[in-house]
């Protein structure tokens, strides 16, 4: 039976109806097109108005396909989908063409538009008919999350999950949560204790009935796919049995090795080999570096199991491989700092008394090496004048590009904490300021009534070559300083390096592994900028915090709780709808080579090992069409891109080629057209 | 290893004692420098600011006449050193340039193709190519208690920054450290040591060498060694003036490094060229190494 095509073509005001004689593509439609029931023009087709005409005529005019000629189908496709879908007619038996960004548009030449847009018009119908019917599938969704990282954002996710009643697992990889807020002494701009306002979070996660926190633990693989995630995760031996610990800290006192701490600490303290991170630790339970452990190292010692009250050290005990189930995955896994000896004109690990900016946060904070002093290195002489440097390694076309956007904000609480603590002068060296959120320029105002100084300019090198006798003995950071137009050598006591906010390491690895991609400075990217910042291009994943780019405690929080949201929204629906523009490899076909499996750029197919057959996984599949093109067998057809419905697309674009005869159609009209337009 | 050699023209005249130093070090490393044939002036570091593609195509000339089967070309100088370097990487990143370079060559029967030889600092094929072991195999007498301010100057790691490290550049000093030098921590290793503004503009010039001589002094290095042969005159001829500037009392000797490594090689003093300096290294040869005294060699 011939098919009922109806046509619809739109004025869109006269964004099309300008350029194009609208009328005129309508009636030729009608004249010229085969099995053409209905064709018509309206002036906004996505207007309500507009879908009724379209679903009164599949009722009245008992239409099997629509056509409509209009903008973009990013914009309305789904649209007039719907609107097919609710007059009885399968969304996939509709057919867009886009007369508007590719037609009425990009030329003023009126005949050519016209033209261009029949034949948009006929290519768009001769497919259409051969569409066929298809319907979404769905998945259900697995109530339980996975968070990987348990920094302030990773915390936010969590708990925002855990309090609706969904379980979490939180991932973190160092001995306990807390992240590098854990690290801070203030925060910025009120001045919090970090600790004081985070280790109430970090308490509900320990104790939390919902959440299963999985510390000193790392991310191995994840397979599957929206809604149904496995995972697989290490947790790495602690050589600690963590339910028979009390956390009454006796091992970490006595163990005889003393190290220092790179992490926590960020080389500027110690711990020992057995330790729990700082005196706050969730969970308490301690770990033992096997790196620098007597016994690991020479099998000598033991002393932390003799004297461990509750018999809870155990050299035995092994890694263990937890397997999980959930139903999406959030990535909160944060930064790392920039390492300044990259910039060895600033002296850091040259100069004793360079600090970087983490070294001053462990410097100020109370349980910190110096007990909150702020100390030269010999740890006992107060400065009389501090320098901070901004930008270490940022807005650096040889480093980061990128702007860290916390440097500038912990700079002033530097000067804030060195004012209060001291009696030296800071002089802050910056190229802006930038302290654009709620609060920050008023606390910036307030540093300069405490007095803090201000250079603008990037600092050329911090020397210690005196080139006067009141240089001699000290520090002397050399700037232009721009607004005086004078170079400047301002000798001081102690320099702070406000280094970049950088990706971890293992950022790209870990995006891999979820299937998730990282931009070019190493952020992981975002779906949308601007509209979608938690959610990625891969359904299910999501990210949060710094690890999508350089951001303060109040941005982090916003996005945990962001993409926890995400997350409840979808186990609150309970169900995911796979699109059936998919993929399908016939296994009768299929001789088993495997190109496909490495071309997906979803990595969506998967080999059956058994019948040596490739086979795709509609849940991650996208449709590219990327393995339908490469199969050397034919094997593979994408569903709404088959080979019949792309040459009756072409052969209708050919329109003005059609052969008279038996003569072969050629293509010269077609780009005749484009060119003249273009 | 074979390289061409370009000795630029500071070694034929005030700098003999780097050409005599280089010859008899590479010779001592069986590294052999073949010098090019009919090599002319680089044009040091006025000829560039005034018209760059006759620059270029002067200093592209020495390129040209490199030996084909020769692919590395060594200079001491660091200002012919940057001046070879800069010209083939312009012809490489602005063609037109290079075919205009090209042009003129041919005028004279020549052509350079750009990337085809890799300049090098002899400092640079020292520790790079022939490395640690090796150096520290030759040293017969170690330079124990001598303290040596390595001082780069500019032109080698600026703005090139393939050969060590722009701002705080090692390579140097770790050789120092191989030959058993006392390296003295000098902050000021790379600083300018004013260049030509001795002839532009005098007291600007004497301060910039004022604060390398301080820098070493305050720090009791026995001697500063450089591989330029405008550092070593402006540090060394200059002193005199800068002690009157400034009412200072410098007595630095300023050598070049291959002059050291040569000592450390067991070559005689007189044959590094030592005596040709004007802030005599004598006595620190005489005191710190126990070596013979230097018998009195003409100036040249």
């Amino acid at each position: 039976m011939a098919e009922r095509v109806g046509i619809y073509v739109c004025h869109c005001g006269s964004n099309i109806a300008g350029t194009v004689d609208v009328e005129d593509v309508v009636r030729w439609a009608g004249e010229n097109i085969e099995d053409v029931a209905v064709s018509r023009d309206y002036k906004f087709m996505c207007s309500s108005l507009g879908q009724q005409i379209i679903e009164e005529d599949i009722k009245t005019q008992g239409l099997s396909r629509v056509v409509v000629a209009a903008c973009s189908p990013l914009l309305h496709e789904k649209t007039f989908r719907r609107a097919c879908a609710s007059a009885g007619l399968n969304p996939y038996l509709f057919q867009m063409a886009n007369i508007r960004e590719q037609v009425s548009w990009v030329t003023a030449d009126k005949a050519a538009a016209t033209q261009k847009a029949k034949l948009s018009v006929v290519a768009a119908a001769q497919r259409s008919k051969h569409q066929q019917p298809l319907q979404p599938s769905h998945v259900s969704v697995n109530p339980a999350t996975l968070v990987v990282g348990g920094g302030i954002a990773g915390i936010q996710a969590t708990l925002e999950l855990a309090d609706a009643g969904y379980h979490v697992y939180l991932v973190e990889r160092e001995p306990s949560i807390g992240g590098h807020m854990a690290q801070f002494d203030k925060t910025f701009p009120t001045l919090d204790c970090s600790a004081c306002i985070l280790t109430p979070k970090m308490s509900e996660v320990g104790q939390h009935e919902h959440v299963t926190l999985l510390t000193y633990s790392e991310l191995e693989e994840v397979s599957g796919s929206v809604g149904n995630f496995k995972v697989k995760v290490r947790k790495r031996a602690r050589h600690v049995k963590e339910d028979a610990c009390n956390g009454c800290g006796v091992c970490s006192q006595k163990c005889p090795k003393k190290l220092i701490d790179d992490a926590f600490e960020a080389g500027f303290g110690q711990r020992k080999a057995i330790y729990t991170p700082f005196p706050q630790a969730v969970p308490r339970t301690p770990v033992i570096d096997t790196d620098a452990c007597v016994w690991f190292q020479r099998q000598k010692c033991r002393v932390c199991e003799k004297l461990c009250p509750a018999g809870a050290i155990d050299f035995e005990q092994q890694d263990q491989i937890v397997e999980l189930e959930v139903g999406n995955i959030i990535l909160a896994t944060g930064w790392k700092f920039f390492d300044c000896t990259k910039l060895p004109q600033y002296g850091y690990r040259r100069l004793p008394n360079v600090y970087t900016a983490m070294e001053f946060e462990r410097m100020c904070n109370a349980a910190g090496p110096t007990g909150g002093k702020i100390v030269l290195r010999d740890g006992k002489t107060e400065p009389e004048s501090v320098a901070i440097i901004h930008c270490v390694g940022s807005r650096d076309s040889q480093h980061h590009s990128y702007c860290s956007n916390v440097c500038c904000m912990a700079a002033l609480k530097f000067g804030h904490l060195v004012l209060e603590k001291t009696h030296a002068d800071v002089y802050s060296f910056y190229i802006d300021l930038r302290t654009s959120h709620k609060d920050y320029e008023e606390f910036y105002q307030r540093l300069l009534g405490e007095g803090m100084h201000f250079v603008r300019g990037k600092v050329a090198e911090v020397t210690n070559a005196d080139r006067m006798p009141l240089e001699t003995g000290k520090l002397v950071v050399q700037a232009e300083d721009t607004l005086l137009g004078k170079q400047r050598r301002v000798p001081v006591d102690m320099v702070i390096l406000m280094g970049a906010l950088e990706p971890q390491a293992d950022a790209t690895e870990v995006g891999r592994t979820c299937g998730i991609a990282c931009g070019a400075a190493g952020w992981f990217t975002e779906r949308h900028p601007k509209l979608d910042p938690v959610a990625t291009m891969t359904d299910g994943i999501f990210v949060a915090g710094v690890c999508q780019g350089p951001k303060d405690i109040p941005a982090s929080v916003a996005q945990g709780a962001a993409a926890a949201a995400r997350v409840a929204g979808m186990i609150a629906k309970g169900t995911v709808t796979i699109e059936p523009i998919t993929a399908s490899v016939d296994e009768e076909k299929c001789s088993g080579c495997r190109i496909c499996n490495a071309l997906c750029p979803y990595s969506a197919i998967e080999f059956d090992e058994e019948k040596t057959v490739s086979r795709v996984n509609l849940a991650l599949c996208k449709g590219c069409g990327t393995c339908v093109a490469a199969c050397p067998a034919g094997a593979i057809t994408g569903a709404h891109f088959t080979d019949d419905q792309i040459l009756a697309e072409i052969e209708g674009a050919l329109w003005d080629a059609r052969p008279s005869g038996n003569e072969h159609p050629a293509a010269p009209a077609l780009v005749q057209c484009t060119v003249d337009s273009g | 290893m074979k390289c061409a050699y370009y000795p630029g023209c500071s070694l034929e005249s005030s700098s003999a004692a780097y050409d005599v130093s280089v010859r008899e070090v590479a010779d001592m490393l069986r590294i052999e420098l073949l010098e090019i044939d009919d090599w002319n002036c680089c044009g040091a570091t006025e000829y560039f600011s005034q018209d760059e593609l006759t620059a270029a195509a002067v200093v592209a000339r020495n390129l040209a006449l490199v030996d084909p089967e020769l692919d590395q070309l060594v200079a001491p100088c660091a200002a012919c050193y940057l001046n070879l370097k800069k010209t083939d990487h312009l012809m490489a990143e602005n063609p037109k340039l290079g075919e205009k370079v090209n042009q003129a060559l041919a005028a004279g029967g020549l052509h350079h193709r750009p990337g085809r030889i890799r300049v090098r600092h002899l400092l640079d094929v020292i520790h790079t190519d022939v490395g640690e072991a090796a150096v520290r195999d030759k040293v017969v007498r170690p330079l124990s208690g001598v303290r040596v301010a390595p001082y780069y100057g500019c032109q080698v790691v600026r703005p090139f920054t393939d050969f060590d490290n722009p701002e705080y550049p090692m390579k140097l000093d770790e050789l120092f450290t191989w030959l058993g030098a006392e390296v003295v921590d000098y902050p000021a290793k790379a600083y300018c040591c004013g260049g030509h503004m001795t002839q532009i503009s005098e007291s600007q010039a004497f301060e910039l060498i004022r604060r390398l001589l301080q820098c070493a002094a305050s720090r009791n290095a026995d001697l500063i060694a450089c591989m330029c042969p405008m550092c070593q005159l402006n540090l060394d001829a200059y002193q005199g003036q800068v002690n009157s500037h400034f009412r200072s009392d410098f007595r630095l000797p300023i050598v070049f490094f291959t002059q050291l490594v040569g000592v450390a090689f067991g070559i005689e003093a007189k044959r590094l060229g030592f005596g040709k300096e004007i802030v005599p290294a004598e006595t620190v040869i005489r005191d710190r190494l126990g070596l013979p005294e230097l018998s009195s060699v003409p100036q040249t």
